[in-house]
């Protein structure tokens, strides 16, 4: 009405501009709430009210666990084909096809499942181990790998779940792993105070690196994954730097890593010396279940899946959506710093530039294959862990490069995303009409086939 | 920065200026205080030399000598200007103009140069070459950045730029060997990218799939597939599988004489002619023609465009496809031009780079192409710089694009505005 409401009006507009998007975006889906700017969220189960009415049973019961596992199966399948495609004696006897077929099946056969067998042993359960402690320590080393991936990929879900696309894990983890580093060997410490300095220290790295993508995004409107890609590549050349300088360098050492750290400064081992795994795996569980009541039951958790699932309707129901950005990404910074403290406090015990392995980025893949759910996440961390691990004694023991870890990873979470395909390629039905979590758009979509009209 | 007439990123602009915002001048501000105590207070008393041309060209060009601490008192001058100036504009409640800010950013840079050129053991530069090695390492990006536009324009994200160049590098390389021809190398990159491209159209089109997650899990899955074969096939006989020829470099006889733009304009791989033809062609294409004005509806309003008869998923099909096209050229920049073999993962996130780059670009080819092109000159500079010997430690030189970035999008461009239906699936209904 007057030029200063109008004014007002306009400076609102802008203040949100990210969100007048999300406005164009209800117009297009006909007045229907469209996914937020990453529509990730939208596929987080969670998001659902039929499927959280459900119970544990009734999901495992329902078709979406019979996708799961057929994903899996046909993810195997098409590794153990490139696996046997490439397979030399394959290839010798493929020369000689037609005369005697069945020589070239069975030898694509034993190298297939020849590496899995070799995957499985070096992940799960060593059958040919000589003591008890040998034949279960596969299953130890899956845990051990699997503690990072579940830290950094809770920190990835959290951000999914609020909208946000944090491909800055790997930055987050070796901000929180550099200091937690330098308090583990900088400082001399009684047992007990050491670790936890520690602990929080790298909570503090990681939630500074993560914090300083949700300020700059809820203060500029920068785009978070310009953002957490840029500082991925900060974080990783000042760690090299710093690693050059004496604060950080073992001292007589030309290489760049730091000293060891203290004892005292370690997570103790979980199931004594013989096993790597330690107690920072108790701490991804707590994070878990942490990262789980937070969503669930936390005021600050309602308002960032509400910011999440509709940014317009939180602004409009009185909830700040910048400092839902700021806070979100202070805490999946914090948990992905937890990762680098797994890392720098349990398995590596030194820091290196390669503190963070690719955790940052697999982290990305766990939080998807998890849909984002604080257990889905916890599973999704267990099986690239056990992944990771068998993939190791594969390479080693059967010569498969590990590479074929990440081929049947991402088919996996390809298939597992795309419930329709697994259907068509194995001849299920279509679940019924009130069916259907988590292919949420498919659904979704033929109701409002009446309400929309003819386009 | 875009001239389209139509298109939204602008809006967003003019409306940030019409309430005040203050982010650019504090922007300017901060960057002129820093110009000034480093640049002008700190520099080197010594003569920065600026090489224009190489001794054996044709036309030789004589050296830029200067005074360091003069060109650094100058331009910090000028810095602390265009920052008065731009505060003045806000205060006046007009915009920050576009050219001020241009010429900010021409200012800082050289006055960077002088400083940091001046401050190292050999304080002098060869510009030309710095200039060339700048568009040669941009020319990935750009590919995979134009192939984001393609996609974003129309209303598919494309995260898996990185995959789509890889494996174009990876085709291009393996085609290049089996056929002994770089033609046909260039030929199976398209091709490869383009089988990228159709898994990302197939699942997020058809089976209406999350495009971020396919887009991450489609790298993912062209790392793990392109390690695997090249660890077991392509090592074990790289003479066969992993020795592809060059593409020859065609330079335009008189034209690329010319000093300074003529190496980087006319003296290219056809990969790089292709480049700015292909910058050119869907700028026009995008903004000019009834194709580009269909792309653009898809990608705002599918509804809308539905209504008048465009075939919205046939349309984002095509466009994906073409996206996979350019990309995979790019990609075969790694391995017909740069190197000539391929390597595990050796793309190493420049995928992740155009796509920040097509967002820095504000999802507009030329805006992509530039920002690109800053990427370049700022890797560049740190390998020219590292050899110098600059007082600056190596690893902070190289964070510098990432840096730039930052400050570019946070304090420059601010809030960019994706297409609308950009990650929403269309279902007709």
């Amino acid at each position: 009405m007057s030029e200063d409401e109008h004014k007002h009006a306009r400076k609102k507009t802008d203040e949100h501009a990210s969100e007048v998007r999300l406005e164009a975006m209800v117009d297009t889906e006909d007045g229907r709430i469209a996914p937020p700017p990453v529509p990730a969220t939208a596929q987080s189960g969670d998001l659902h009210p039929e499927a959280s009415s459900q119970t544990v049973g009734q999901r495992i019961m329902s078709g979406d666990a019979l996708v799961a596992v057929l994903a899996v199966v046909l993810s195997l399948i098409a590794g153990g084909i490139l696996i046997a495609l490439t397979d030399e004696d394959v290839a010798q006897t493929a020369t000689y096809f037609f005369a005697r077929p069945q020589d070239m099946l069975l030898a694509a056969w034993s190298a297939a499942s020849e590496a899995y067998l070799a995957l499985f042993q070096g992940s799960v359960f060593d059958y040919e181990g000589e003591t008890f402690s040998r034949m279960i320590s596969p299953l130890m080393q899956t845990l051990t790998v699997a503690t990072p991936l579940i830290c950094a990929g809770l920190g990835v879900a959290l951000a999914f779940r609020a909208g946000l696309f944090n491909i800055g894990a790997q930055g987050q983890i070796i901000i929180g792993a550099t200091l937690a580093a330098w308090v583990g060997f900088g400082l001399h410490l009684p047992v007990g105070i050491h670790l936890l300095l520690v602990i929080v220290a790298g909570i503090i790295g990681g939630a500074i690196w993560g914090g300083l993508v949700g300020l700059l995004k809820a203060k500029t409107g920068a785009h978070e994954v310009i953002l957490t890609i840029m500082l991925n590549y900060v974080a990783i050349y000042l760690v090299t730097y710093l690693l050059t300088t004496p604060a950080f360098q073992r001292p007589g050492s030309s290489n760049p890593i730091s000293p060891l750290l203290d004892e005292t400064a370690m997570y103790p081992p979980l199931f004594g010396d013989a096993f790597r795994l330690h107690w920072g795996f108790i701490v991804a569980l707590l994070a878990t279940v942490f990262v789980w009541w937070l969503l669930k039951r936390s005021i600050i958790g309602f308002e960032l899946r509400a910011v999440g699932a509709n940014p317009v309707a939180a602004r409009t129901a009185g909830i700040s959506v910048t400092k839902g950005y700021v806070v979100v990404m202070l805490i999946a910074g914090a948990l992905a710093g937890l990762a680098g403290v797994a890392q720098v406090a349990g398995t590596e015990q030194v820091l290196s530039s390669g503190v963070a392995a690719s955790f940052g980025f697999d982290a990305i893949t766990v939080a998807l294959l998890g849909r984002s759910t604080p257990w889905g996440t916890f599973f999704a961390g267990l099986l690239f862990g056990a992944f990771r691990a068998g993939g190791v004694t594969m390479q080693i023991s059967t010569g498969t490069s590990i590479d074929i870890v990440l081929v049947v990873q991402s088919l996996i979470v390809l298939f597992i995303a795309a419930p329709p395909l697994v259907r068509a390629l194995f001849h299920l039905p279509e679940p019924g009409k009130t069916k259907g979590p988590r292919s949420p758009k498919g659904t979704r979509s033929r109701k409002p086939a009446t309400t929309g009209g003819p386009a | 920065m875009s001239t389209a007439v139509s298109t939204a990123p602008e809006q967003s602009t003019t409306r940030a200026g019409a309430v005040r915002s203050w982010k650019t001048p504090i922007t300017l501000a901060v960057l002129a205080v820093f110009a000034l105590l480093v640049f002008a207070i700190g520099a080197p008393g010594n003569e920065v030399t600026f090489r224009l041309s190489d001794p054996g060209d044709a036309i030789v060009l004589p050296p830029i000598v200067v005074f360091a601490p003069v060109m650094g008192w100058i331009g910090a001058v000028i810095m602390v200007a265009a920052a008065a100036l731009a505060f003045v504009q806000v205060r006046a409640g007009r915009p920050v103009p576009g050219w001020l800010i241009a010429v900010f950013a021409v200012v800082f840079v050289a006055a960077f140069l002088s400083w940091i050129v001046g401050s190292a053991r050999t304080p002098n530069v060869a510009l030309y070459g710095l200039l060339a090695g700048s568009v040669t390492l941009a020319v990935p990006l750009i590919f995979g950045s134009l192939s984001g536009v393609l996609c974003e324009r129309s209303g598919v994200i494309n995260i898996a730029i990185e995959g789509q160049l890889l494996f174009g590098a990876f085709s291009a390389a393996v085609a290049g060997s089996l056929s002994g021809s770089a033609f046909v190398g260039l030929m199976a990159a398209a091709v490869g990218g383009v089988l990228v491209s159709l898994v990302l159209a197939v699942f997020s089109i058809k089976y209406l799939v999350n495009q971020v997650i396919v887009g991450v899990v489609l790298n993912v899955l062209v790392s793990g597939l392109t390690g695997f074969l090249f660890s077991t096939v392509l090592s074990a006989d790289a003479e066969t599988w992993n020795s592809p020829p060059r593409l020859p470099v065609i330079s335009i006889p008189f034209l690329s004489d010319i000093p300074i733009i003529g190496p980087i304009l006319f003296e290219q791989a056809i990969v790089g002619y292709l480049m700015y033809v292909a910058v050119a062609v869907i700028y026009i294409g995008l903004f000019h023609t009834k194709w580009g004005l269909r792309t653009r509806a898809v990608g705002e309003h599918p509804k809308a465009a539905d209504t008048l008869g465009v075939k919205v998923n046939r349309m984002r099909f095509m466009n994906v496809s073409l996206a996979g096209v350019v990309a995979g050229l790019g990609g075969a920049f790694f391995t017909l031009v740069s190197v000539s073999s391929f390597g595990r993962d050796m793309t190493a996130g420049q995928g992740y780079i155009a796509l920040a780059a097509l967002i820095f670009g504000r999802w507009n080819p030329i805006g992509a192409f530039f920002a690109a092109l800053l990427f370049g000159f700022a890797t560049n500079l740190q390998y020219v710089l590292s050899f110098l010997g600059t007082p600056v430690p190596n690893q902070f030189l190289a964070m510098l694009p990432y840096i730039v970035t930052i400050f570019a999008v946070a304090g420059l461009v601010g809030r960019s505005r994706a297409p609308a239906a950009n990650g929403v699936p269309y279902i007709k209904g």
